[in-house]
Formats: C-alpha cells, sequence, structure tokens
C-alpha cells in the first residue's frame, strides 16, 4: 500500500465507524474502512438503537438534534430490516421536581425549534395506558425515533462503498504515525486515521480518555399493543450523570416486533457477563413504573459496553498525541443518535468546510494534558 | 403473585429422565438431601412419559419405568415439577421457576440430566401443521391427542422411528411407512451389535413385528411436504426414485442431539455438542455433574448407569458408582454405534431451498442466511435464532447445514417471566426441603 | 371411566379426559392453531417445550407453551385463530 492512495483510514464498523465511512466518502474523501468483525457487532449490536435528543449539557443538546436531523431525513433511504419508527420519546415525570424539570425541557426545546407537547396525566394513560396510573405527566418529543442499529450500520458501510470506499477485512493491531498496521501484515497509510473502535478505543491509541461502561438490556417476547412509543424516567439523567456508582432507569422501547426492550443499566465493570444483581434491579425498576410487565416472558439478556468520557460528550477531532490520528469515540449511550452528526463534523473539517454547529465542545484536546504512550 | 423461594440441598438433579431419576435416587437412598427439578407435570422424561388414560401401574408401563418411579417416590427427595432451571446465579447457586413461584436452589453438587431433543431439519414444507418430530407427536399423543384411523408417515432417522411407529399403531394410527436415511450398509452392522444387548434387539424385532404391513424402507428421506393449512402428502426420495405419499401427518426428526445450554450456562466444557465427563461423570466444573443424553446420545440403558454413578458420587459414595464402570463401557459403544449408524447424510444439507424457512421462531428462510459466515452474523443481520427458542431449533439446523457454531449462552437458558429475574431480599424465612 | 375437565377454547366448550395437556386439547378439533410472525400457520412440532410453536393464550397471559400446561377445569384457551 502506497502513501496517498486513501485521504482517510477508519478503524472501527460500528454505527460511528460506518457512518464516517459514509459522510467522507459521499464528500469526495478516498476512504479506507477496516472492518475486523462486520458491521455493528458491538455495542452498535448490544444498545437501545434510540435517535434521541437530550440536553444534559448544550454542546449534547446540539449535537444530538444536529444529528437526530439527519437520521430523519435518511430515514426513507433505509431499507425495512432497520426499522426505523419516528415513535418519538415520552419523558415521564414520577414527582412533582420531575414535572418541574418538564416544564424547563418543554421551554428549552421550543427555544431551539424541537417541537415537544407536555402531556397530563391522563393525557399520559391514554397514550400508554401500562404506565401507572400516578405519574405526573409527561414530555413527548415526537422527532426522536429508534432502529435496529446493526442494520444502519450495515447500511452505511454499504453507502461508503457505493461511493468509493474500499473496506479491508482483517484485525488491526496498530495504529499511529500514520499507519495502520494489520494481523495479517498489511500495512496501509494515510495522513488521517480515524480511531472510531468505540470501547476498543484505548487499546489501539493509548491514552484516550474513555472507560467502558457496561449496561444490560432485556427483551420480552411479543406483545403488539404493549408499548408504542420510547418511554425514559427523568431519572435516567440522574443514572446517566453518575459518573461512578452503578445505575439503573427505567427505560423501555417498542419494536416493531411486539417485543419490549428493556433497559438500562450503567456500571464501570469490563466483564460481559450478566450481573443478575443489576438485572434484577433494573428490572424492577422497570416494573414501577409499567406493572404489566412482571408477568411478561422475558427471551434475552445481554450487555454491552458504551465508550464512556470524563465529561459524557464525544471525542470528536484532532488526538493532540499524534497528528495522524483523529477520533471519533466516547459517545457513551448517544453513539447511534450521534453518529451521523460525528460523520459530518469530521467530513466538514477535513474538508476545510465550516461545520454546521462548532465542533470544538468535543474536540479531544479540551480534555487537557494528554499522557500517552 | 410471584411467590419467591430460597432452598438448598446437598444434590440437585435437574432433569426427571431415567438418567435424573436414577441420579435422585442413588443420591437420596445415598443418604443425601435432593431436590429434583423437571419441566414436565410428571417424572419420566420422554422415554418414560406415562399415556393419559393408562392406569399408573405396571402393566402400561414396562416393569422397568414403574419400579424407579416407586423407588423415586420412595426415596425423599423433593420434587419440582413443571419447574424450570432459567439462570445460573453463581458457583453453588441456581434460579428456576414455575407457574406460581421463582424458586432459588443452593447446592453442594448438580447432576444435569438435561436430555436431548430431536434434530430437525428443514425442506420444504417442514413448517407445515402437521408435521411433527416423532418423538413430539409420541408425546402430544399420550398427552390426549387422538390418532385413530389418521395416515401417518414416518421418516428421518434414527432408532426413535421404529419405537414411535410401533406406538402411533397401538392407538389406531395408519402407518403408511417408515422411511431412514440411513442406508442398508449402516443399518446391518448396528443390528449385529444389538445381538450383544438382547434386550434391545427383541424390542426392535417386535416393533418390526408390530409394522409389518408398514413399509420400512432404509436410504429414502423426506425431499418436501405439502398441504394448504396441514400436510396432505409427503414427497421422498432414495437418491434415484422419489415416491409421494398422501398422509394426515407427517412425523420426521433425524436422531437425537443433547440439551447442553445448562451446562453452557454453567461453563461446562463441551466437545462435539456434548458435556465433556470424566469416569465419575463430572463435568469440566467442579460442581456439575452430566449424565443421560446430555453427555452423548446413548439411550436408555446407559442413561440410568451415568445418573447413578453421578448420583452415588455426588452423595459421597463413588465406591459404589466404581463398580457400574464396565457396564457403561459396553454401553458406551453401543451408543456410539448407533450414532455411526444415524448420522444424518450429506444429501439432507441440500433439502433446503431459498424461500424455506430455517428460523421459525423469526420466519427467516435460507436465502437471507446463507451468505453469512457465522451464527453470530447471521443473528445480528437477520433476527435467526433471537426468537424464544433460543435457537435451539435453527442453530441445530445451521450447524448441521453449514457448520456453525452456536455460540455461548446468555441467560436465561428458558424464556422466563420478568419478576422471576427481580431478586429482591429476602423477607421470608428460609424454607428447607 | 375417565375424568373429564370443561374447558372453553376459542370460545367453543369442550370437554378432555383429564391429564391431557392443552395443546392436545386445541390438536382435536384443528392442527395449525398459531400464526408465525408472517402469518404462516402453525402447530406444535416437538412436543417438550422447545419449539414454540404451541403457544396460546391461557386463562389471559399470553405466549404460553400449551405442550406443557395440563387442561383444568374452567380453562380459557384463546389462539391465534
Amino acid at each position: 500500500m502506497t502513501a496517498g492512495t486513501y485521504d482517510c483510514i477508519v478503524v472501527g464498523t460500528g454505527i460511528v465507524g460506518a457512518a464516517c465511512a459514509a459522510s467522507f466518502a459521499k464528500d469526495g474523501i478516498r476512504v479506507a474502512l477496516i472492518d475486523c468483525l462486520g458491521a455493528g457487532l458491538l455495542a452498535t449490536a448490544a444498545g437501545m438503537g434510540h435517535i434521541v435528543v437530550m440536553d444534559d449539557s448544550p454542546a449534547q443538546f446540539l449535537l444530538t438534534r444536529y444529528s437526530q436531523k439527519l437520521w430523519l431525513s435518511l430515514a426513507d433511504n433505509l431499507p425495512p430490516t432497520a426499522e426505523f419508527r419516528n415513535c418519538g420519546t415520552l419523558w415521564v415525570a414520577a414527582d412533582n421536581e420531575e414535572r418541574s424539570e418538564i416544564e424547563r425541557k418543554h421551554a428549552l426545546y421550543k427555544d431551539h425549534d424541537v417541537p415537544t407537547r407536555i402531556l397530563s396525566r391522563s393525557e399520559l394513560a391514554v397514550l400508554e395506558p401500562e404506565l401507572r396510573p400516578e405519574l405526573e405527566g409527561a414530555l413527548l418529543v415526537q422527532s426522536d425515533a429508534v432502529l435496529y442499529a446493526p442494520i444502519a450500520a450495515q447500511c452505511l458501510t454499504q453507502a461508503a462503498v457505493a461511493k468509493g470506499a474500499h473496506i479491508f477485512d482483517g484485525e488491526v493491531i496498530s495504529i499511529g504515525q500514520g499507519t495502520v498496521t494489520l494481523r495479517d501484515g498489511r500495512i496501509i497509510q494515510s495522513q488521517r486515521i480515524v480511531n472510531a473502535a468505540g470501547e476498543r478505543s484505548p487499546e489501539l491509541t493509548p491514552g484516550i480518555p474513555v472507560k467502558k461502561r457496561k449496561g444490560h438490556l432485556a427483551i420480552t417476547d411479543r406483545y403488539p399493543g404493549f408499548l408504542n412509543h420510547q418511554i425514559v424516567e427523568l431519572g435516567y439523567l440522574k443514572s446517566a450523570h453518575s459518573v461512578s456508582l452503578d445505575s439503573v432507569a427505567f427505560n423501555v422501547q417498542p419494536r416493531l416486533t411486539g417485543q419490549v426492550l428493556i433497559g438500562s443499566s450503567r456500571q464501570f465493570d469490563t466483564t460481559s457477563e450478566v450481573d443478575h444483581a443489576i438485572l434484577g434491579r433494573m428490572l424492577a425498576r422497570a416494573v414501577e413504573y409499567m406493572p404489566g410487565l412482571a408477568s411478561c416472558s422475558i427471551i434475552r439478556t445481554w450487555t454491552g459496553h458504551r465508550a464512556a468520557t470524563p465529561d459524557k460528550l464525544p471525542l470528536i477531532g484532532p488526538w493532540p498525541g499524534d497528528e495522524t490520528i483523529f477520533l471519533a469515540t466516547g459517545h457513551e449511550g448517544l453513539g447511534i443518535t450521534t453518529s451521523l452528526g460525528t460523520a459530518e463534523l469530521l467530513s466538514a473539517y477535513f474538508n476545510g468546510h465550516t461545520t454546521e454547529i462548532p465542533i470544538e465542545p468535543y474536540l479531544p484536546a479540551r480534555l487537557g494534558e494528554v499522557v500517552h504512550a | 403473585m410471584n411467590k419467591r423461594m430460597d432452598l438448598d440441598c446437598d444434590v440437585l438433579v435437574v432433569g426427571a429422565g431415567p438418567a435424573g431419576i436414577a441420579a435422585c435416587v442413588a443420591a437420596a437412598e445415598s443418604g443425601a438431601r435432593v431436590i429434583l427439578i423437571d419441566d414436565n407435570p410428571l417424572p419420566g422424561g420422554q422415554i418414560w412419559r406415562a399415556a393419559i388414560g393408562d392406569p399408573a401401574n405396571p402393566k402400561s408401563q414396562n416393569n422397568e419405568a414403574a419400579s424407579w418411579l416407586r423407588r423415586l417416590q420412595a426415596s425423599g427427595a423433593t420434587q419440582f415439577l413443571s419447574t424450570r432451571v432459567v439462570a445460573r446465579l453463581g458457583a453453588k447457586l441456581v434460579l428456576a421457576e414455575n407457574e406460581s413461584s421463582s424458586i432459588e436452589i443452593a447446592f453442594r453438587h448438580a447432576i444435569l440430566a438435561t436430555g436431548a431433543r430431536e434434530l430437525l431439519l428443514p425442506f420444504p414444507g417442514w413448517t407445515l401443521p402437521n408435521v411433527f418430530a416423532p418423538g413430539g407427536l409420541q408425546a402430544l399423543v399420550k398427552s390426549g391427542l387422538p390418532v385413530q384411523g389418521k395416515r401417518v408417515v414416518i421418516a428421518g432417522t434414527g432408532p426413535l422411528l421404529l419405537a414411535v411407529a410401533a406406538f402411533l399403531k397401538s392407538k389406531g394410527a395408519r402407518i403408511e411407512g417408515i422411511y431412514d436415511q440411513a442406508a442398508w450398509r449402516q443399518i446391518i452392522p448396528f443390528a449385529i451389535t444389538l445381538i450383544k444387548r438382547p434386550a434391545l434387539l427383541v424390542s426392535a424385532l417386535a416393533y418390526r413385528a408390530s409394522l409389518l404391513t408398514s413399509p420400512l424402507r432404509y436410504g429414502w428421506w423426506p425431499v418436501s411436504a405439502t398441504g394448504e393449512d396441514a400436510v396432505r402428502s409427503v414427497t421422498l426420495t432414495n437418491g434415484k426414485r422419489t415416491k409421494t405419499i398422501a398422509c394426515d401427518m407427517f412425523a420426521c426428526g433425524f436422531h437425537l442431539i443433547p440439551n447442553t445450554e445448562l451446562q453452557s450456562a454453567f461453563g461446562c466444557r463441551l466437545v462435539d455438542g456434548n458435556a465433556l465427563v470424566d469416569e465419575l461423570q463430572r463435568t469440566s466444573v467442579n460442581e456439575a455433574f452430566s449424565v443421560g443424553e446430555s453427555a452423548g446420545v446413548g439411550g436408555l440403558d446407559l442413561a440410568l448407569v451415568e445418573g447413578q454413578i453421578a448420583g452415588f458420587t455426588a452423595a459421597g459414595k463413588d465406591s459404589n458408582a466404581r463398580p457400574l464402570f464396565r457396564k457403561r463401557r459396553a454401553l458406551r459403544k453401543i451408543s456410539a454405534a448407533m450414532d455411526r449408524t444415524f448420522e444424518p447424510r450429506p444429501e439432507l444439507r441440500n433439502l433446503v431451498q431459498e424461500d424455506t424457512i430455517v428460523c421459525r421462531c423469526e420466519d427467516v428462510p435460507w436465502v437471507s442466511l446463507r451468505r453469512y459466515h457465522s451464527m453470530r452474523h447471521a443473528r445480528i443481520y437477520t433476527r435467526c435464532g433471537m426468537g424464544p427458542c433460543q435457537g435451539r431449533v435453527c442453530g441445530a439446523a445451521l450447524n448441521f447445514l453449514t457448520g456453525w457454531e452456536t455460540g455461548a449462552t446468555r441467560p436465561p437458558i428458558y424464556p422466563v417471566r420478568l419478576s422471576t429475574l427481580i431478586r429482591e431480599p429476602q423477607i421470608s424465612p428460609k424454607e428447607k426441603p | 371411566m375417565p375424568n373429564l375437565v370443561k374447558m372453553t377454547i376459542d370460545g367453543a366448550e369442550v370437554n378432555v379426559q383429564a391429564g391431557a395437556t392443552v395443546a392436545a386439547a386445541i390438536l382435536i378439533t384443528r392442527s395449525g392453531f398459531r400464526r408465525s410472525v408472517q402469518g404462516e400457520l402453525r402447530g406444535p412440532v416437538c412436543g417438550m417445550g422447545i419449539c414454540f410453536e404451541c403457544r396460546a393464550t391461557v386463562d389471559g397471559q399470553p405466549q404460553l407453551r400449551t405442550c406443557q400446561r395440563l387442561c383444568e377445569n374452567g380453562m380459557v384457551v384463546n389462539t391465534d385463530e
């Protein structure tokens, strides 16, 4: 392989890597995409596939909203197997404090042209009869959606190839100094290497401030009509907030099949085994909000690892430790949502165009001194 | 709604087929506190399943079964029937559930006697109603399905075909034919090995004698089943000729494969799909034994011997186990011969058409699967294996069609009521069996 | 004289022998009683709780494996048909 053949090498074919390859190729960047497993088989396959606007910080809000709009315009080009469904999210309030939080969100989202509707307790009961009746109401974010992420990742890699990207099947053993080395000895060179390896990104680029944050999910048998929207408790933000504690939060999603996908949990645990203790807590939390879930049949449980950063924002842009390495990682629980936005930001950055939203909040350099090999 | 129980015992036996019953009896009679779990309403597994309406005495079941069941009832073991182990919570702790309760059971030793299931291979029409697994049809008839006057074709492979045919005939079915894909040149050596086990030979001949009016053919296999709302006819071939036979029911299965999901959950090493065991039936995991069909498909006598070996050993009486080694050796030779005889032939890999459903739970056709190179890829991209059977049916079929391994099991081992997985702190006092 | 159990299957009252499973009881009057995810008619296959093709709603609880459930007096069974 000669230097200069590729403008960019993307390492990782999760949803973020796939999205990057697709955007780069679309924008005329010559891309080599390194695929060791198949598209979307790690965190991408383990997660909920929820496309959601979140306002934990202004930067997060901007990136999720930007990305969500990109998903909505991509939706028609996704095959039925991607199960894209613009079902909306219901943020439910369990007490008065959370009810005020709903008002705050409603106003904030309105200021940013994200249409939302506040639902009273009785309206909520009509929309989601399986929710326990004592809730204080909810915020409906209709532009949120769900999809089956591995198929979306597969589509994005196919789109990349259709626009000229080359896929290399192989395991990456090292990246750096403009060189990607595969286990079979092949070497690919480029002045730009995008580390989109998610939970594995620090293995390839030591020093990346990404830690594995384990999550659990469970899925039921088919119960069509049980659930209509993705429903998340407002306390979810407390769970995602907490940096060190094990936590669970009520978070359920209706699949097109009629199955109910139940999450979520967070732990700093690098093992893959199902932890029955936290799984039980997560399911107990779900039953608190939807008592009917107790008698549903759970047919599978599994775990996955999110790539978590210290400030809950992803790492997008040049890596200070090596001028040929760029990061597209650290997306924690928002990888599916912000994959498209991440890709567009990086693509514009590479092409020297103005980015749609400022890239500064996500630049890896923001985290200060970086200890690297 | 969901009662919660915490139990403990010396020996937990999972599965109340012959192997599990033998293990339970051996352990309990040796003084161990035993808990026996089975997901059927009555003990006996598949082979000793009593037909309803038959009086529960030795006249309808054979003497051997009745004797073991009597010993089981007298053994003092605590039985949980219609109960299923759904997860392993710790090295010596499992979670089980039944209709009314979730149960956590602590044990010193676990004897996994999880039996076997029939290998079902896809072919056009295999998903039609009234296409059964042979053992499945037998179980349904024993549970009240009438077959009087029904025309039944039986195909696939294995000793079950003859046994099921004879049973169905005794219930009034018209056996239109029995077609085993094993070739004559494989059957004859196997039949010769049976001479060392006269009892087996006699029962095989008895089956044959009772079925003299039905054609029994070796070297024939199914090509397709046709019908609208249910199967109406079956087409079979021997590679040269084909024949189509009208029928009301088609029982088709390709011998047995061990149920090893629980062994997997325990972390037991599996070799060629069987739990690897030492001479005392211990798996690679200290606390767990594996016996019966789940340690290698071998038939009734072997299951009884293995069960006893494990039961004695788990109860600390392995001196009683060792005298059984010789018998086990001999029986294992027969079971190995059986496996060789009834191995499905390569032609069976070509029955499946593009639009033939392979994953029944999720309706995934062959054309969607064959482009992938592993079960993991197939699962993630097509949902194959993500349904409630957890890949038991399609995984086994795909393993035969493609060689794909099914990969590690994640809990729950069976679909489980959500409330069972919620492990609230104990409020009521510990219950002991 | 065998005991009989009275139950309702898809609105019709039936009497079955005590000790029969729900799957067998349903199969007395028909073959397939479940619809696959694509709408294909299916019936029980394995008879032992593995294949999940025998699922029906029993006393209001959906997705139950009927081949491992004994018939009881007053039981109400609803299938996909």
